[in-house]
């Protein structure tokens, strides 16, 4: 259902990017990128003493003409970013979290395994075939 | 050429190394070249080469054929074992060894011979030369392996000193066979020098590839042989750090050894099991992860950090990729640290990897910690979201096996949850893990079903009633009215009791009856209510909302002064619709007490009452607390009396008269308002005289003076009489909710009553408001004329 899937550490660099039409790959990196100064935005208007409580989905971040897209942030400011298809109607926003969660569910999968460092670009298996799955319906 | 006959083992080495040399494949004729080269494996003098060649007819035919080949095969094995070659002794010599080849290959053959010699089993894997035989897992190709045979000799000078050294093994999987073959010392057999200290501790899993032939080759070894195949996390450098790494490794050797030994065997056996599953774990294996498992972790059950595990696995010089990779399939439940199964699967990976084999998308079913035991679990004591694993995959545990696939399909719901211990300690197979919820929930339906009753005192005797007369009466018009239900009357809600047919049981009505004094007995009451919410639970009306909180009794206004709801409400299946009719908060007043507090009013109630029953077409019930009958019995014969001369006519004396003459507006509030009737009953009936229409007498003096003033009026007649309605109608209203024991014809009548008041109110209304206007008019018109005429006696 996504079209493209980015999962950006805390100091704004990407760990793991993928998109489905391998085409236009540059557009999508584009457009998450633009899409993080509107989740700091909404990061830094919830307020320092909201952290706790703050709610990791963002919701949709800004919607454009053929796309829209959601982010979600972790508590330890990793963000996720998800471009959908704006033609697909379908899918509601109970769908949006579901899947965010997922990515986080697999994120955390990928911290747990020591031999990861956290910085180091995903190279999980497992993860990438999660985010396949994620992906995987756009068509 | 001459019949060939040869055991199973013989026939299988045989076929193992003509595939072997059959690089092309054509499953017919061996390349020379490799046939050549095996030969001189076997080292023995060229001659004997070529005799055999000769004898074996290639040298005729100019290539090996497959019975070619199996006959140059046996006359190298009688050539080795001293037998001079002769055709003959092909078939003649009984008890041949197979064919040795190759310095160490030889030994390895040799051993080879001897383990197929003495095992009857197939291995299926002879020397670390022949590739396993096809169909095997992973094959690997005996070339690169043969090929490390020839460097190898160079290679075996250095064996023992350095562990796993294979300085010249670039391809991965041939270090592991050139190790193999380094370990064995071209003329040592038997002595598998373990040789290098320490540094195996690196298991190598041959399982799998083409070193699982220096397995078998292993199999008729001691021990060190698998160790050795298996050290393979060193490397040149390593050996120190592999000492570094396992410092303990070099005490280890020796168990390792023992270890190894015993399950050389065993590794045969794992061997050919791996045929079928190319992930097993064998018991010697299985074994040593487990020694390592301790170095790092002494406590069997306990876990292995990540860090830890990271080091460790680390020195497999396996790809950071790779290693993350096998952590990710084998960290089962996804908590960072390794249990013993978990690190086994791990481990067995990494052999596996270093192998050559492909790391799996999937863990492996052999590989997958096997869920918890409820029968061990108690010793799985201290891993807190841990799932306590049984005995190792490759050990059928007895009892836990055949429940263990289940388990793992019930992996991913339970993985949460950290219940299992608590389990663990219920025996049981592990199907009752996948119904722990069932095991968790107490099967009490009593606290699951029934859901909190509240207690309430006054409300509940309400609800209680409610609810009665739920059952009770289908015909309910108002389901609030048992909450007006004053449960003040004690009696009454006992004659309610027992009227009260509840279907669910004569409990609640036990326990009303038993409840004499409502305040005083609250809590039977609130377990009446209980034991009744709870009836009602069965009943039809479970679905229906706790009745809601008694509505505070509004004072009794004229609308409601009758309280219709309650009389309605009480109607059915109740006789004592009197104690409905008090407001709840009035203390439960006797009946009779009822009767002198409107005695007052009640007598004139009771004459219009009874006369106008009897004279009435309304069917007026009989109000008993309307009673006093006997002070207005005379009145009532004088009603009676006159109201059948006429009805317009009235008798000024006579209230009931007027009251009889007002049947159909005014027959309660002329009733109601005895008192007052009576004292306007001489004026009344002198104007009610004049007036048709029937009017109770106005009770008012005011009206009286109006009626003076006015008495040109035509309209006062009407205004009087209208007032006299109106104060009637006001009079009798108090009175009217007074009476007791009313039943639905009281009802209907009141109603019928109050409603003809108001019509007749309405319209004295109106015409009160005309005759307002003319005077007004009147008034003006004087005004204008006295000024008029006032100027002029001025003037």
């Amino acid at each position: 259902m996504a079209v493209c899937i980015a999962v950006i550490a805390k100091e704004n660099y990407p760990l793991y990017i993928r998109s489905t039409p391998t085409e236009n790959e540059l557009k999508f990196h584009y457009m998450v990128h633009t899409s993080l100064d509107v989740v700091d935005e909404k990061i830094s208007a919830m307020g320092k003493a909201l952290v706790d409580q703050r709610e990791l989905y963002l919701g949709l971040l800004y919607p454009t003409e053929d796309y829209k897209v959601y982010g979600y942030v972790t508590n330890s400011k990793v963000k996720f970013v998800m471009v959908v298809d704006s033609s697909n109607t379908a899918l509601r926003d109970n769908e949006i979290r579901s899947m965010f969660r997922k990515l986080h569910n697999s994120y955390t999968d990928v911290m747990c395994n020591p031999f990861y460092n956290p910085g180091d670009r995903i190279q999980s298996r497992a993860f990438e075939n999660m985010v396949t799955s994620m992906m995987i319906q756009v068509c | 050429m001459e019949g060939l006959t040869l055991s199973d083992a013989e026939q299988k080495y045989y076929s193992d190394l003509f595939s072997y040399c059959d690089i092309e494949s054509t499953k017919k004729v061996v390349v020379n070249g490799r046939v050549l080269e095996l030969f001189r494996a076997a080292q023995l003098p060229n001659d004997v080469v070529l005799q055999i060649m000769e004898l074996c007819g290639a040298t005729r035919l100019g290539y090996f054929g497959r019975s070619q080949f199996y006959i140059a095969l046996k006359l190298v094995a009688v050539a080795q074992s001293g037998f001079p070659l002769r055709v003959e002794s092909i078939n003649t010599v009984k008890d041949l060894p197979l064919p040795r080849f190759v310095a160490s290959k030889n030994e390895q053959e040799s051993r080879h011979a001897t383990s197929y010699s003495s095992d009857s089993e197939n291995q299926g894997s002879y020397s670390g030369v022949i590739p396993p035989p096809p169909g095997r897992g992973q094959v690997k190709k005996g070339p690169g392996s043969h090929d490390a045979v020839q460097p190898r000799p160079a290679a075996d000078q250095q064996e023992p000193a350095s562990p796993v050294v294979s300085p010249q093994q670039s391809p991965p999987t041939s270090p592991h066979t050139w190790r193999k073959h380094n370990r064995h010392p071209s003329g040592g057999n038997s002595e598998r020098p373990l040789a290098g200290p320490g540094p195996f501790w690196s298991p190598f899993g041959d399982t799998q590839s083409g070193s699982s032939a220096g397995d078998a080759v292993w199999s008729g070894q001691s021990p060190p042989p698998p160790q050795e195949n298996w050290v393979s996390f060193a490397d040149t450098p390593p050996t120190s750090t592999l000492l570094t790494m396992h410092p303990a490794s070099v005490q280890d050797q020796t168990t390792v050894r023992t270890v190894a030994s015993a399950t050389t065997a065993n590794e045969i056996r794992r061997q050919s099991s791996s045929y079928d599953d190319p992930w097993k774990i064998t018991d010697e294996q299985r074994q040593y992860y487990v020694n390592q498992f301790k170095t790092i972790q002494p406590d069997l059950n306990g876990f292995i950090p990540g860090s830890a595990a990271k080091e460790f696995f680390t020195k497999s010089k396996l790809p950071i990729l790779e290693l993350s990779h096998i952590w990710e399939l084998s960290d089962f439940d996804k908590d960072g640290a390794l249990t013993l199964d978990e690190f086994c699967a791990a481990f067995h990976l990494v052999v596996a990897r270093k192998n050559g084999y492909d790391l799996p998308e999937k863990l492996p079913e052999s590989l997958m910690p096997k869920l918890i035991d409820l029968e061990d679990s108690a010793d799985v004591g201290d891993q807190p979201g841990e799932v306590g694993y049984s005995g190792s995959p490759a050990e059928a545990p007895p009892s836990k096996s055949p429940s263990m696939p289940s388990l793992n399909q019930t992996w991913p719901e339970l993985n949460q949850s950290s219940e299992w211990e608590t389990f663990s300690e219920r025996s049981s197979s592990s199907q009752t893990l996948t119904q722990f919820d069932s095991n968790i929930a107490p099967a009490d339906p009593d606290t699951a079903i029934v859901h909190p009753v509240p207690i309430r005192m006054t409300p509940s005797k309400i609800h209680m009633q409610e609810m009665e007369l739920k059952r009770t009466s289908s015909d309910h018009t108002n389901p609030t009215s048992p909450l007006l239900v004053k449960t003040s009357d004690l009696s009454e809600e006992n004659k309610i009791n027992s009227s009260v047919k509840f279907p669910s049981g004569n409990t609640v009505a036990d326990g009303y009856s038993s409840s004499d004094s409502f305040p005083s007995d609250p809590e039977q009451i609130g377990s009446n209510v209980t034991r009744q919410r709870s009836h009602s639970g069965t009943s039809p009306d479970n679905t229906a909302p706790p009745p809601p909180p008694p509505r505070p009794q509004p004072s009794h206004s004229r609308s409601s002064s009758l309280d219709m709801n309650r009389t309605f409400a009480v109607t059915t299946g109740q006789q004592q619709t009197g104690a409905v009719a008090h407001p709840p908060a009035v203390p439960p007043r006797p009946q009779p007490s009822q009767a002198p507090g409107p005695s007052v009013h009640r007598p004139v109630d009771a004459d219009g009452l009874i006369t106008h029953t009897s004279t009435s077409p309304q069917q007026i019930p009989e109000q008993p607390n309307f009673a006093d009958f006997s002070q207005f019995e005379v009145f009532a014969a004088s009603n009676v009396t006159e109201e059948q001369d006429g009805e317009a006519e009235k008798h000024p004396e006579v209230l009931p008269t007027e009251k009889a003459s007002d049947p159909a507006t005014s027959l309660r509030i002329a009733q109601a308002d005895g008192k007052i009737e009576e004292k306007t009953a001489a004026s009344v009936p002198a104007n009610v005289s004049k007036g048709t229409t029937p009017l109770a007498p106005p009770p008012k003096p005011v009206r009286r003076r109006l009626k003076s003033e006015d008495e040109l009026r035509p309209d006062v007649d009407e205004h009087t009489q209208k007032t006299g309605v109106l104060a009637a109608v006001l009079a009798s209203q108090p009175s009217i909710p007074r009476s007791v024991g009313k039943d639905k014809k009281a009802i209907q009548a009141s109603i019928r009553r109050n409603k003809e008041t108001n019509t007749v109110l309405a319209r004295l209304n109106s015409e009160l408001q005309q005759q307002l206007k003319d005077v007004l008019e009147e008034r003006i018109s004087l005004e204008v004329q006295l000024e008029q005429l006032r100027p002029f006696s001025h003037l």
